[in-house]
């Protein structure tokens, strides 16, 4: 069953087109990712699938429900992570999830045990009765991840869930978004522009200017590159590229003293590698191709342009900041 | 209807939660009305005499405690720009509660924190030679509860859009402190040119400030009936307002 359809959605601000009629379908019970540099229009997307503005035009339908005419029971299918925090740092880790729990209607003795059952997973049961403002900024991003699924929803939108966050929580976070699409057979909707992230979906669209220019497995998306690079330095190197035709059927580049290939699967090519070639191995390096090059491929940029590392940096100083 | 009600009642909860943890807040909000009450008041009070046959102080002392409940008031409606500043708005926006709810609780909860604050101005009532009887305290906790509520409510209204906190010293300088010296607070408001009393008639506080008087000195300028159906009418149309003006965004 596709659990959220998206038909031709466009946003303008302004004249200006943040989100270009994107059509796709997320099904019940994956980890749907959006990938793309900033200003790409993830949060766009994500604020219009979670009634929070108006699209221009286009439609979008979300556990069986228009986004636009049925805003109220859209908002009763989902759970929102924002990009930007959004908890009551004057409240405890227990009473900012006590909030949520009432607003979405989860009934007394079920909501407190609800409640501990979250505080556990997030690995914060021992921090229920503080204030939020002593928490630190991973902290505080696990217990918004908490809240987001605490009221049983069946979508759980997460803007930007690890940014600014360092290497072991964001490992963590990972973790939870696996277990959660386990144990609580929820679906999961992503956006972020960390690439080794996006391999953790099970399908990514690659957004770019507000329109999706790529839609499938990361594994497929590697594959569009035509396999793993090798680079290979031999004692003779042209004796060692026609070896290469001959007895393996492959047309290698030279570059840098060295040769370059694609093959399928590098890790299975190597031994033959080896076994076949006559001249003197000096080294062979393999590089898998990542989400990156895929992106690169595609839009010709990298996603992390210098534009675009500079406003990643400025977005963990202004959540740090706001964090206070 | 019933998930309406839930609403109203978490958005109340949270508010007065956090003002009843704030003690320091509540201890240093009685510093102001005790200035103008023993400082002012009594130094005026040397020099000048309320209407009939009250003295200074106890003239102003109704007027402080509508100042009390009028700054209480603001600072509750303005909690909007701060969630919204610390991005507690959207976790309120994006829930699946009406927006009338959202406006209904934090007005609520505005008027019972501003009424607790009222409250405790009470305490000074011995000292500037005010008698107080239950039914007086009654009566004034129910016009401080009305009367906040529809200050908050307007103050909401006037917050709902509001991104930042310069718009607020606007209307801090612009609207409130003209609202309490036009409402009888401070001098009585039938001796002011034609022109400030017709400001005065449009002013919410005046009927709050009149009502006060009316229930603690016996003095009055309109009858306790109309203060109320006014600070009624306000408090509808400005809550109508502040919903529509949540409902314009998303
Ligand atoms: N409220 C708004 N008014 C005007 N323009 C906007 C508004 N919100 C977003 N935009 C513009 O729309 C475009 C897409 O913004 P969006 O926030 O969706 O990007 P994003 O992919 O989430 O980027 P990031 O990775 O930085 O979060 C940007 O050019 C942005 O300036
Ligand atoms: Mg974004």
């Amino acid at each position: 069953m596709q659990i959220i359809e998206v038909q031709k959605l466009s946003k303008e601000f302004k004249g200006v087109k943040a989100v270009n009629e994107v059509s796709f379908d997320v099904a019940q019970g994956e980890i749907f990712g959006f990938l793309g540099p900033n200003g790409a229009g993830k949060s766009t997307t994500i604020k219009m699938l979670c009634t929070l503005q108006k699209p221009s035009s286009g439609r979008a339908i979300l556990n069986g429900f228009d986004v636009v005419k049925e805003a109220r029971e859209v908002r009763k299918s989902i759970g929102l992570v924002f990009q930007d925090p959004s908890l009551d740092d004057n409240l405890t880790a227990e009473e900012n999830l006590d909030f949520h729990g009432r607003i979405y209607g989860v009934e007394g003795k079920a909501r407190r045990a609800r409640i501990d059952e979250v505080l556990e997973l997030i690995e914060l049961s021992d921090r229920k009765k503080n204030l939020v403002k002593t928490f630190s900024g991973g902290m505080k991003r696990r217990l918004e991840i908490g809240r987001g699924f605490l009221h049983y929803p069946k979508v759980l939108f997460l803007d930007e869930p690890t940014v600014g966050l360092d290497p072991q929580t964001r490992n963590a976070i990972w973790e939870y978004i696996h277990q959660l699409k386990v144990k609580e057979k929820l679906t999961i909707f992503l956006t972020t522009h960390y690439m080794d992230e996006a391999e953790n979906c099970d399908r990514i669209a690659i957004i770019d200017k507000g329109e999706i220019v790529a839609l499938a497995t990361p594994a497929e998306l590697k594959e569009t590159l035509g396999g793993d690079v090798v680079r290979l330095v031999t004692v003779n190197n042209q004796l060692a590229k026609k070896e290469l035709v001959t007895k393996l059927g492959i047309f290698a580049q030279e570059e840098l003293g060295g040769l370059v290939f694609q093959v399928t699967e590098g890790e299975q090519f190597i031994p033959r590698l080896f076994k076949e070639l006559d001249s003197e191995i000096l080294t062979v390096t393999l590089a898998k191709p990542t989400l990156d090059d895929v992106f690169l491929k595609i839009t010709g940029r990298e996603i992390r342009s210098d534009e675009g590392a500079e406003s990643t940096t400025a977005l963990i100083q202004r959540r740090r900041g706001r964090r206070g | 209807m019933r998930e309406d009600l839930g609403a109203i009642y978490v958005i109340w909860l949270r508010e007065v939660l956090k003002f009843w943890r704030d003690k320091s807040r509540i201890i240093t909000s009685l510093i102001q009305p005790a200035v103008w009450l023993f400082i002012m008041g009594k130094g005026l009070g040397s020099s000048f005499r309320g209407p009939g046959n009250v003295g200074y102080v106890e003239f102003m002392f109704p007027g402080v405690i509508g100042m009390t409940v009028l700054f209480t008031s603001v600072f509750s409606a303005v909690s909007i720009i701060w969630d919204r500043e610390f991005g507690f708005l959207k976790e309120i926006l994006v829930a699946p509660i009406s927006r009338s709810s959202v406006v209904i609780g934090k007005a609520l909860a505005g008027s019972t924190t501003a009424m607790l604050q009222g409250s405790l101005v009470l305490v000074f009532a011995p000292l500037v030679g005010v008698q107080l009887s239950i039914p007086v305290i009654l009566k004034s906790l129910a016009v401080m509860f009305l009367l906040s509520l529809a200050l908050t409510s307007c103050g909401i209204a006037g917050a709902a859009r509001m991104e930042s906190f310069h718009g607020f010293q606007l209307i801090m300088n612009f609207f409130v402190m003209p609202m309490y010296f036009l409402s009888g607070a401070v001098f009585p408001v039938s001796g002011l040119p034609a022109w400030m009393k017709l400001v005065a008639v449009g002013n919410p506080m005046a009927y709050g400030v009149d009502a006060l008087k009316q229930i603690i000195l016996g003095i009055q300028e309109f009858s306790l009936v109309r203060d109320i159906t006014v600070i009624l009418s306000v408090t509808v149309v400005a809550m109508g307002i502040a919903v529509l003006v949540f409902k314009g965004e998303g």
